[in-house]
């Protein structure tokens, strides 16, 4: 059957500093080449954020971020779509504030949305610049065929340190980089979080072309299961990601 | 040394430039200017300042533009006839390392003229007491190790407002970043210069508030922050004064963002102090010598590479491929033959490390040509140009890429970001 879907990228002008617009451009390539029928908006702060199956926020400095959290509070589609059961890709900036607090600029607590039971402070150390490589364990989200996704790739750039509450789980656990910071001393432990449809992570900018099986969970989600996702031939990815692995540090 | 003096320390930390560029290039590591200078500042960390003392230094930043608008704003400001040498970073060292090294291998010039890392912007104002400082624009750059630009425009503006009426700022208007960094400074020379890259200047970097454009201006929704009235700006082929007058651009260098560049290096030119009682060029003056550079640092060279001819051009982030993807609109608007194209990305130090910007750049335009995917994240850009729906093969070795491109004999098009296209320049 084909279906109608909306993919909408939540505040380009304010959430887009790393190439997030392309986690959008993937997920609806993705669904239109299986010929699924797809709008992807562009959903300007100054605008009611449209309603949409699937949302995408992205990264941004820290003045921009508090302005985006403020304005979807106010706005009130995005909690009311995801109750709704619409699903949300929440990177880095993104991923902090559909938790339920987050540091601004002098690190004072902004409320968040609170989509994710997750809260992030400012970090002590270092920022967490590099490649990260996370692998999916029990807790983690399963595929439409009960499977665990494969080993999630991407790159992280962050200051921030977040810890996930027992209303959420854990994405990953980090075998390089950093994540969400929660180990001894803010290193590495786990990386992102999810509950219902709501997934964040700290990989950031154009995670889903490294991670399609994480394209795939999502358009699942969005669709609500009832299309089926005919394999595409990922091979291009398959050589990035493989690249990709081997190139990031071992611990 | 242009009549300043200086002390013993000093001069000891030139005989250390002197002699690490020498030991550098005895041991085949390049020209040694970073070297140089960096062993300079070592000994004399004031030493900058010193060596500017008495000369009139132009400094030139921004995101995009930098080296060629330093290379065309030195031209500038070189009288024809002999003896008049103008000191200028031409290497692309554009921190204080390479601004020592360029001072100290010019000792006679009383001009200086300066590309400066958007991030060094400050101290270089600071320590050389600048006549003119010439702002292109800002945008998306480096941003795993470059501060972000928001950060960058606030440190630019509290630079500027501590300048006096003897230093020219000559900023492009059309950029709200530059014009919030450049307004508080008390000697502004606002140009139009063009904005190729919008997407980082929608949030008012002022208030927060939305920057609308039209009507060939844009302004904040919320606070007063404007494009401000322009003295002259690009119109067509060439530009427009205030008052309505045309100005005829003559510049060798291709596309609409060099004409940018020449624009605001005729300007800054013009706007430059005298030096020894000779006052600087007008601006007709200035735009006929910009219009005799034909190169600038191997962008737009044509190279042959195992009989391939490829015509290298240089893009280092999403507003400077925009821009060489216009130029390529513009020449095919004009009639030339659209060309295999070479794209080559690396993700080494001087890149960055996290290419995730390949995801901002438009490559959705190049949907039906020919082009090769290449260099160390060639895997990357396949992908990319896998969602941008645009053919092409992916082969890592750039030399490889170039012949697949171009074996027919075909004259090729590379488009390179920074440490990609210095190995195809041949000299790294």
């Amino acid at each position: 059957m084909t279906r109608r879907l909306t993919v909408a990228v939540v505040y380009p002008d304010l959430l887009g500093t790393y190439g997030d617009g392309g986690n959008g451009t993937i997920l609806a390539k993705r669904a239109a080449w299986r010929g699924i029928d797809v709008d992807l908006v562009h959903a300007p702060s100054a605008e009611p954020l449209p309603r949409a199956d699937l949302y995408c926020i992205g990264g941004g400095e820290d003045g921009p971020q508090v302005r985006a959290a403020r304005c979807l509070v106010d706005d009130g589609t995005l909690p009311a779509a995801v109750a709704d059961g619409a699903a949300v890709l929440a990177v880095c900036a993104g991923y902090q504030l559909v938790g339920r607090r987050f540091p601004d600029a002098g690190g004072q607590a902004v409320e968040g949305l609170g989509l994710l039971d997750a809260v992030t402070v400012k970090g002590t150390g270092r920022r967490a610049v590099g490649e990260v490589v996370a692998d999916p364990g029990p807790g983690s989200p399963r595929t439409a065929t009960g499977e665990l996704l494969p080993t999630l790739t991407g790159f992280e750039n962050h200051g921030g340190r977040t810890t996930v509450g027992a209303g959420s789980a854990v994405l990953a656990r980090v075998r390089s980089g950093i994540g969400n910071g929660d180990g001894p001393g803010g290193g590495p432990a786990t990386e992102g979080a999810w509950s219902g449809r709501v997934l964040g992570t700290y990989l950031h900018g154009p995670v889903l072309a490294r991670n399609p099986a994480l394209a795939d969970l999502l358009l699942g989600w969005a669709t609500g299961g009832d299309v089926s996702l005919d394999p595409l031939d990922d091979g291009e990815e398959q050589a990035l990601r493989a690249e990709r692995l081997a190139a990031a540090p071992r611990r | 040394m242009s009549g300043v003096a200086l002390g013993w320390r000093s001069q000891l930390a030139v005989s250390a430039v002197r002699l690490a560029n020498e030991t550098s290039r005895r041991l085949g590591r390049g020209s040694g200017t970073v070297a140089g200078g960096r062993a300079g500042l070592a000994v004399d960390p004031g030493l900058l300042g010193r060596l500017a003392a008495g000369r009139r230094v132009a400094l030139v930043s921004g995101t995009n533009g930098k080296t060629t608008t330093t290379s065309l704003l030195a031209r500038a400001l070189t009288p024809p006839g002999p003896a008049a040498p103008v000191a200028c970073n031409t290497t692309g060292a554009n921190m204080p390392a390479g601004h020592v090294a360029a001072l100290v291998a010019a000792p006679q010039a009383r001009r200086a003229v300066l590309e400066v890392d958007e991030g060094y912007l400050a101290r270089l104002v600071a320590e050389t007491s600048p006549d003119v400082v010439v702002l292109l624009n800002l945008s998306r750059d480096q941003l795993d190790r470059v501060a972000e630009v928001r950060m960058v425009a606030a440190g630019w503006r509290a630079a500027l407002a501590g300048v006096g009426p003897a230093t020219a700022v000559v900023a492009n208007a059309d950029d709200p970043l530059v014009t919030y960094a450049a307004a508080p400074a008390p000697a502004v020379h606002w140009v139009g210069a063009g904005l190729v890259w919008g997407a980082d200047a929608v949030g008012c970097p002022a208030c927060g508030g939305r920057i609308r454009t039209g009507g060939g201006g844009w302004a904040c929704d919320t606070c007063d922050l404007a494009r401000p009235e322009v003295e002259i700006e690009l119109a067509g082929d060439g530009a427009r004064m205030a008052d309505g007058g045309n100005v005829a651009l003559t510049v060798a260098l291709p596309g609409r963002f060099n004409r940018a560049n020449a624009l605001m290096a005729a300007v800054a030119a013009a706007a430059s102090a005298p030096v020894g009682g000779v006052g600087p060029p007008t601006l007709g003056e200035a735009l006929a010598r910009i219009a005799t550079v034909v190169e600038v640092a191997g962008r737009f060279s044509v190279v042959d590479r195992g009989g391939v001819a490829a015509r290298l051009m240089l893009a280092k982030n999403p507003a400077g491929w925009t821009a060489i993807l216009d130029l390529l609109d513009e020449e095919v608007a004009a009639g030339r033959a659209d060309r295999p194209l070479v794209l080559a990305v690396n993700a080494r130090t001087a890149d960055g490390a996290d290419p995730s910007w390949l995801w901002d750049v438009p490559f959705e335009r190049l949907a039906g040509r020919v082009v090769v995917a290449t260099g160390d994240r060639c895997r990357d850009l396949a992908v990319r140009l896998r969602y941008a729906e645009v053919d092409h093969v992916t082969e890592p070795s750039p030399p490889v890429a170039l012949h697949r491109a171009g074996g027919s004999g075909a004259a090729v098009d590379v488009i390179a970001n920074y440490t990609a296209f210095s190995d195809l320049r041949g000299h790294r």
